[in-house]
């Protein structure tokens, strides 16, 4: 297999990191709301992403950074011409960082509701947007040499509001907030644990819905049958139905897992479709960026993955350990004085 | 203005931006991870408070710090494609290992200090903060390796068909003299800044009587930390004026408005210029001084702006080599002035604090306010001397700035996104600015919080552990 090959895998699985897991706090960022009927419960509710959100942003600086060093053309022509739609997305991530940290900060109702907008606002813009995004390179965006040899997205802002990629974009605004409900579901307890059943059951199968037409657009959508994509997409709709069904038996875990698992075999799909090309071009496939034309020398290839092989798995242990460190459930009893914020008073 | 003119200003405005709170993150996160340590090796409550105290603060900064980042990430991308495309081949690598090796580090270690104060062992939650400290000292030598690339590009060829530089050798990217000279100058600074801010906000606190017996002790170590970086700023300043010096004439000669090639060079205090830049009206000057500095002899042989700008024509073909030169002047100037202020008022509250009694005197309130803010003014003008003295390169003699911007994205664009980024951060500053003065206002904890439980006090504990 080549190193190209192999980076195209390398970015899969970065951003399948990437939606498991930011997946659920844009999904929980959401339902705040949602599943709280007062102050103590939407701490409870923050405090299950407290200390693991920025973790689960770093994928996407990795995922970012990664594919500058291994396909920098590919890198250049996304984010300049997804220009305005990757500049929401930093705007929602931004304001939702801040939301988290700044919002418990004073006790004011008018403080905290106005973070508490925030983070539903800014939790919801990237997940719509994510899906839009990823839609389009799908689909095909009008690509094309420049005078200067490289190929440039030359579309506008609103071609990429079409129908199929707004349809993406409900697909991976409704699976997070599935899948953030199944998060919430394990996570905590009491009634917050009931809410988000409840609520996962209603949303799941909205999402199955949007996911199963767009998944059967996107088969339908390629030159011929791709094997390979549609036992994905299969698979991703079975795993889907599996969690809800887990979430109905009350199994939290399995229920969580089965989701990842979804989200998993969806990114995966999603890219099996595209490879080896990973932005085709609507203009004619001879302006299509490729794992081939779109790639940095070999050399630097075999040198980010020494580094990726050494220390993904590093990683993946101490993140998975922080999540053994807080595996107990959060609950809305547990938060003392849940209006007080830390500023708000000089003594206790 | 031009789409180009644009992205510079939002490049200049979000990387200022950015460079704000990242000094006080990595010199306060090793200086709380230093209270932190007392405290586990003395058990003495002070300590603990102030660990808390000082995170608390620490943590508004960081909080900033982190979201202006993800924008810095992605807008290679997005401004400047062409600059992308021409330099992925290299300058991707340190910025995915900064990720890979520093970002996962800091942000999860950091995520289980906040959270872990019950959770973890003292020893192991100990370890959390050191760890995260370790984090942010990769993450800036990564980052400044890829900037030291672009200041002197080493450890590639140039690959003619693809139009794009590509790497022949990691090692050299990584430890090249560059990267080196201005890790161990920007580390120092970094400890002086959050070192400033440490003894200011514990000045501060004993200007308000507040805390007098731990404050003492913060200012204390606030104030030599101070002093000691500062020498390994000077230090490393040295050294890197002589490696710049070799790298980029340019800039060295820009930096001291030397129109003319001279030996003994003097360096100068104040120089006004023509209008036009070309050549300085009057100047002020201390003999031989800059040959010092930038040879390391005496009578050492400084290269003028106006014979690089013809030895740089024949080698670069036609084009204007020179910077802005007023800004260059003056920005070197500033950096060493404000650290050099700062460091003075340290020295002169710490030798006040020898003698045993509290600091007194009308300079000390506005001195001691003023300390957090310099340092922060000198890393500023220090970036702004880096970047805007090596222009027009992006890449010092391989790529301009100009040939460097996305070509794809309209002026228009770009427009709004600077606007949008500038309001956005400074409702962001506004917001940060008042919750850290409210933090200082309400002074660290009172002991009796802490007396209830072993670690941190039941009072303490719901605001640790929860959002
Ligand atoms: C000398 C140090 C230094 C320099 C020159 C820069 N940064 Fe920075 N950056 C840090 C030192 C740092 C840090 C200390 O690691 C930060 C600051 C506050 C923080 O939270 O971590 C950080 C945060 C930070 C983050 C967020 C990480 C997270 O989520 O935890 C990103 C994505 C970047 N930076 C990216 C950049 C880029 C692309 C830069 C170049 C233009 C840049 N930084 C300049
Ligand atoms: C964080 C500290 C930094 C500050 C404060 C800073 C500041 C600046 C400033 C003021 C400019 C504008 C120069 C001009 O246009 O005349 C600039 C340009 C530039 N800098 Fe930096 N810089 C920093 C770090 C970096 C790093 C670490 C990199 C690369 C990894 C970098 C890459 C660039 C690039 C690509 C430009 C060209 C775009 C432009 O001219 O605006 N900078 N920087
Ligand atoms: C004491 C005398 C100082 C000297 C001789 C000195 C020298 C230098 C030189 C020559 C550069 C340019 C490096 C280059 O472009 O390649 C530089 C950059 C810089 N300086 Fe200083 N400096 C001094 C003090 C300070 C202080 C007090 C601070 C901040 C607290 C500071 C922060 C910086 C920063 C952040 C940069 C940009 C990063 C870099 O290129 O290293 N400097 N300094």
């Amino acid at each position: 297999m080549s190193f190209q090959s192999v980076w195209f895998i390398l970015i899969v699985v970065l951003w399948v990191g990437y939606f498991i897991l930011e997946g659920f706090d844009f999904g929980v960022g959401m339902l705040l709301p949602f599943v709280s009927r007062n102050e103590a419960d939407r701490r409870a509710v923050l405090t299950t992403l407290g200390p693991v959100w920025d973790g689960n942003e770093v994928w996407l600086l990795v995922a970012g950074g990664a594919t500058f060093a291994a396909f920098p053309e590919w890198y250049a022509t996304l984010f300049s011409g997804f220009y305005l739609p990757l500049f929401l997305i930093l705007v929602g991530l931004i304001v939702r960082g801040v939301a988290f940290e700044y919002r418990s900060k004073y006790g004011k109702a008018q403080w905290r509701q106005r973070w508490d907008i925030a983070i539903v606002v800014a939790s919801a813009l990237p997940s719509l947007l994510w899906g839009v995004a990823f839609a389009n390179i799908v689909r095909g965006v009008p690509l094309e040499k420049s005078a200067s040899g490289s190929i440039e997205y030359v579309g506008g802002f609103f071609n990429l509001l079409n129908p199929y990629a707004l349809l993406g974009g409900i697909v991976t605004l409704t699976v997070f907030l599935t899948h953030g409900a199944h998060f919430l579901a394990l996570k905590t307890d009491g009634e917050i644990r009931v809410r988000a059943h409840a609520l996962a059951i209603k949303l799941g199968l909205v999402s199955a819905v949007a996911a199963v037409a767009f998944l059967a657009w996107s088969n339908l959508m390629l030159p011929s049958i791709n094997a390979k994509f549609l036992t994905l997409s299969v698979a991703t709709a079975l795993f889907w139905v599996a969690g809800l069904g887990a979430n109905y038996l009350r199994r939290e875990g399995w229920a969580f897992i089965a989701s990842s698992l979804a989200i998993t075999t969806f990114v995966t799909g999603l890219f099996v479709a595209l490879y080896p090309r990973v932005m085709p071009s609507s203009l004619g496939s001879q302006f299509d960026l490729t794992i081939t034309n779109a790639s940095s020398t070999e050399y630097t290839l075999k040198v980010m993955t020494v580094v990726a092989v050494v220390m993904t798995p590093l990683v993946l242990i101490y993140q998975g350990w922080t999540y053994w460190v807080f595996r107990k459930r959060v609950s809305a009893s547990q938060i003392m004085h849940p209006e007080r914020g830390v500023l708000d008073t000089l003594h206790l | 203005m031009h789409a180009l003119d644009l992205a510079r200003w939002q490049f200049a405005i979000t990387t200022v931006y950015h460079f704000l709170f990242v000094p006080i993150t990595i010199g306060m996160a090793f200086l709380v991870a230093g209270l932190q340590t007392a405290w586990f090796r003395t058990n003495k409550l002070k300590y603990l408070r102030a660990t808390k105290f000082f995170g608390r603060l620490f943590l508004i900064n960081f909080a900033i710090g982190v979201v202006t980042g993800i924008v810095q990430e992605f807008q290679f991308g997005m401004n400047w494609s062409s600059y992308s495309r021409f330099v992925g081949d290299i300058f991707g690598a340190p910025l995915a290992m900064e990720g890979l090796l520093a970002f996962f580090l800091e942000s999860t270690f950091l995520g289980l200090w906040i959270f872990g104060w019950d959770r973890l062992p003292k020893k192991i939650h100990l370890a959390s903060i050191w760890l995260a400290a370790t984090g942010t000292l990769l993450s800036a030598y990564f980052i400044l390796a890829a900037n030291s690339w672009m200041q002197h590009p080493v450890g590639y060829i140039l690959n003619a068909t693809k139009g794009r530089a590509e790497l022949t050798n990691i090692f050299t990217v990584l430890t090249q003299k560059t990267a080196l000279a201005t890790f161990f100058h920007t580390i120092p600074s970094a400890a002086f800044t959050g070192a400033a801010f440490i003894a200011g906000v514990s000045a501060w606190l004993i200007i308000k009587k507040k805390d007098i017996e731990m404050s003492r002790t913060t200012l204390k170590a606030g104030l030599v930390t101070m002093l000691i970086s500062f020498v390994l700023v000077g230090f490393s300043g040295d050294f890197t004026s002589r490696v710049m010096t070799q790298q980029q004439p340019m800039k060295m000669a820009a930096a001291e408005a030397l129109y003319t090639t001279t030996d003994s060079a003097p360096f100068s205090l104040l120089t006004i210029g023509s209008l036009d830049g070309s050549r300085s009206v009057f100047q002020i000057d201390i003999p031989s001084v800059l040959s010092f500095l930038s040879t390391g002899d005496f009578k050492g042989v400084v290269e003028g702006v106006n014979d690089l700008q013809t030895k740089y024509e024949t080698q670069y073909g036609p084009g204007d080599y020179k910077p802005n030169i007023p800004l260059a002047y003056w920005s070197f100037r500033l950096m060493m002035g404000f650290g050099f202020i700062a460091a003075f008022f340290a020295l002169l509250a710490l030798w006040q604090l020898r003698k045993g009694g509290t600091p007194k005197g009308k300079w000390f309130a506005p001195a001691m306010i003023s300390l957090p803010f310099l340092p922060l003014l000198a890393n500023s003008f220090g970036w702004i001397f880096t970047e805007t003295a090596r222009q027009p390169w992006a890449v010092f003699g391989l790529i301009k700035t100009a040939d460097g911007v996305s070509t794809v994205v309209s002026a228009g664009a770009v427009l709004f996104t600077m606007i949008a980024f500038t309001v956005l951060y400074g409702v962001l500053a506004f917001i940060e600015v008042g919750l850290i003065l409210k933090t200082i206002h309400n002074g660290p904890r009172p002991e009796e919080d802490f007396e209830v439980a072993s670690i941190g006090g039941s009072a303490d504990r719901p605001l640790v552990m929860s959002y």
